[in-house]
């Protein structure tokens, strides 16, 4: 694989983003996600926090704005395999007759001819893939089979087999254990120190601090914008969710923070 | 000795006899052709929840028959021009309007499937409504046959060709977009499919019964397996053995073809919902009753 080339930026350039019912979603929201981090996208329910990811992952056209990955447009950059994508876990239908190593191989499939079928090469790197998460020996589980965790790891496998620059998580932690969310963390800072930039989007604000090098406060529109350290204050927290008590944001957070140190 | 012979002979002549009769071979293999590809289609209608879809596209292809039929030209084009662009007017509208998917289903099919009511009671032509509307595989024409084997294969072709293609689109679209797929000709060549092999299916099972080919098998497979080529096999295996068993029994006991085929298919899926081992209405009661259990146990040992 080549990690060697340098790790790609987002660029989200003045978006904005009606919806047809005329409710604005989004506006004139800019901001940079930075090259070989892990970001974190933050802010309440119905900041448009999935709007923006969704926005980033082309799967919505703005009504105004342009994003760029690595300087390309999204497509082209989806094209070039260089975007891959960890879906929240209830956008997944658990009960689709697919095996962890079928869902793995779907992260091949950019690299494939026309019917689709693996080489040597693909089946080699999903096997990988998967060892890297520590799911192999689940590879032929129907995907329902598996626990909370283990359904993240492998949709996390089959980014890691598209070997895409930029990976995109959307609320990695949900119905996940404090344990399982800790692996993911793990694995999460490794990928990062390889060289992939990485957007999180979360509403679990305990967890940022411990991993997350920067954050994006979102509420309709950028707020805030930097690393984790400069974004958590409480001015911007009071800013960002509005009706919640910062302070105890502040104490969920250093709490968080503060455990994570001892176990480290 | 005797009663032995004829436990043999009897069921032997039961299916050798029909089989002199060449509008019957006939028949039997058609029927057995088109559940085949309404088999393997139906995989990917379950799959995607697109049941209610199969059943306008089918109700829509009427106008499309009645058409053909008055500019001469084989039925099958203007049934799939008609099915086609009712999904296409489904979508258009959807994105249009604030409706939801369901009741724009139920306005688009119903008013293509009444305008057909309209064109055959006024448009001049020696059609058949009860055969478009319950099929007619055991007076089947030679021209009408080959319209259906076409359009089976390119069914099957397609579908062969583009499966994993059209298994991602169903699984996870937003990850075949991610991988910079095109997801808006995935889903064109799906509802093609559909229309094509509802095309297919006209002549055997008619447009009412249609929907039942194109669910009732992957249903049943569904119901039976957690692996998708066992649910395309199981599926195959249902459809095909209805088709032509319900053949046989709609020449034994003068019964409706299409009515004897998927009266079958629903008796086989009754028994795999009954009967399924893991997924069965059994095997969960089974399953309840053994964690009950395990419960009871691990409460009374603390």
């Amino acid at each position: 694989m080549t990690m060697t080339a340098s790790p790609l930026n987002i660029t989200v350039d003045n978006i904005s983003v009606t919806y047809s019912n005329a409710k604005l979603a989004l506006y004139n929201a800019s901001c940079t996600v930075m090259p070989g981090a892990i970001t974190a996208l933050v802010g309440p329910n119905g900041c448009g926090k999935s709007t923006l990811f969704t926005s980033i992952m082309g799967f919505l056209q703005p009504s105004q704005g342009k994003i760029r990955v690595g300087g390309l447009p999204v497509q082209k950059a989806q094209k070039q395999q260089l975007m891959a994508y960890v879906p929240q876990s209830d956008e997944v239908d658990w009960n689709f007759p697919v095996s962890v190593f079928d869902v793995v191989m779907m992260g091949r499939y950019g690299y494939m001819n026309f019917f689709r079928t693996p080489s040597q090469k693909d089946r080699r790197i999903v096997m990988e893939s998967l060892e890297r998460v520590a799911m192999a020996d689940f590879r032929n589980h129907q995907i329902g089979e598996l626990s909370g965790g283990q359904k993240k790891r492998a949709f996390l496998a089959r980014a890691l087999a598209q070997a895409g620059k930029v990976i995109l998580l959307d609320e990695p932690f949900t119905g996940v254990d404090v344990k399982t969310e800790k692996k993911i963390i793990d694995l999460l800072l490794q990928i990062r120190d390889e060289g992939h930039t990485i957007l999180v989007s979360t509403h679990d604000l305990a967890s940022i601090s411990t991993f997350c090098d920067r954050t994006i406060l979102l509420n309709k529109t950028v707020l805030a914008t930097g690393t984790t350290e400069e974004v958590f204050t409480e001015d911007n927290l009071t800013l960002t969710f509005g009706g919640l008590p910062a302070s105890s944001l502040r104490q969920m957070t250093s709490n968080r923070t503060h455990s994570a140190e001892v176990e480290a | 000795m005797i009663d032995l012979l004829d436990l043999v002979t009897m069921p032997w002549n039961w299916l050798v006899e029909p089989l002199q009769y060449g509008f019957l071979r006939q028949a039997i293999w058609v029927s057995a052709f088109v559940g085949l590809v309404c088999a393997v289609l139906s995989c990917y209608v379950t799959l995607k929840g697109w049941s209610l879809m199969g059943d306008a596209v089918s109700h829509a292809v009427v106008p499309g028959v009645v058409v053909s039929y008055a500019l001469g030209i084989p039925f099958a084009i203007g049934a799939f021009a008609f099915g086609f662009g009712a999904t296409v007017a489904i979508g258009y509208i959807k994105s249009k309007t604030r409706l939801k998917e369901d009741a724009v289903i139920g306005v688009v099919f119903t008013g293509f499937f009444a305008f057909g009511l309209v064109l055959v009671t006024k448009i001049p032509s020696n059609i058949d409504l009860f055969h478009i509307l319950f099929g007619n595989v055991l007076g089947i024409s030679q021209q009408d046959i080959i319209q259906t084997v076409i359009a089976g294969t390119i069914t099957l072709a397609v579908i062969l060709l583009r499966r994993k293609d059209l298994l991602l689109f169903c699984f996870d679209p937003n990850h075949a977009k991610a991988i910079g797929l095109n997801t808006q000709l995935m889903y064109y060549t799906l509802l093609s499919v559909l229309a094509l092999t509802i095309v297919t299916a006209l002549q055997t099972a008619g447009i009412i019964l249609v929907v039942a080919m194109l669910v009732t098998p992957g249903a049943i497979a569904y119901l039976l397996t957690d692996r998708f080529d066992r649910m395309l096999m199981i599926s195959v295996a249902a459809s095909v053995t209805s088709c032509v068993l319900g053949t046989y029994f709609s020449y034994h006991f003068d019964i409706s073809t299409g009515g004897s085929i998927v009266v079958l298919l629903t008796l086989f899926f009754v028994a795999a919902m009954i009967f399924a081992p893991k997924y069965g209405i059994f095997a969960q009661q089974f399953q309840q009753r053994a964690n009950k259990k395990q419960l009871n146990e691990v409460a009374s040992t603390h």
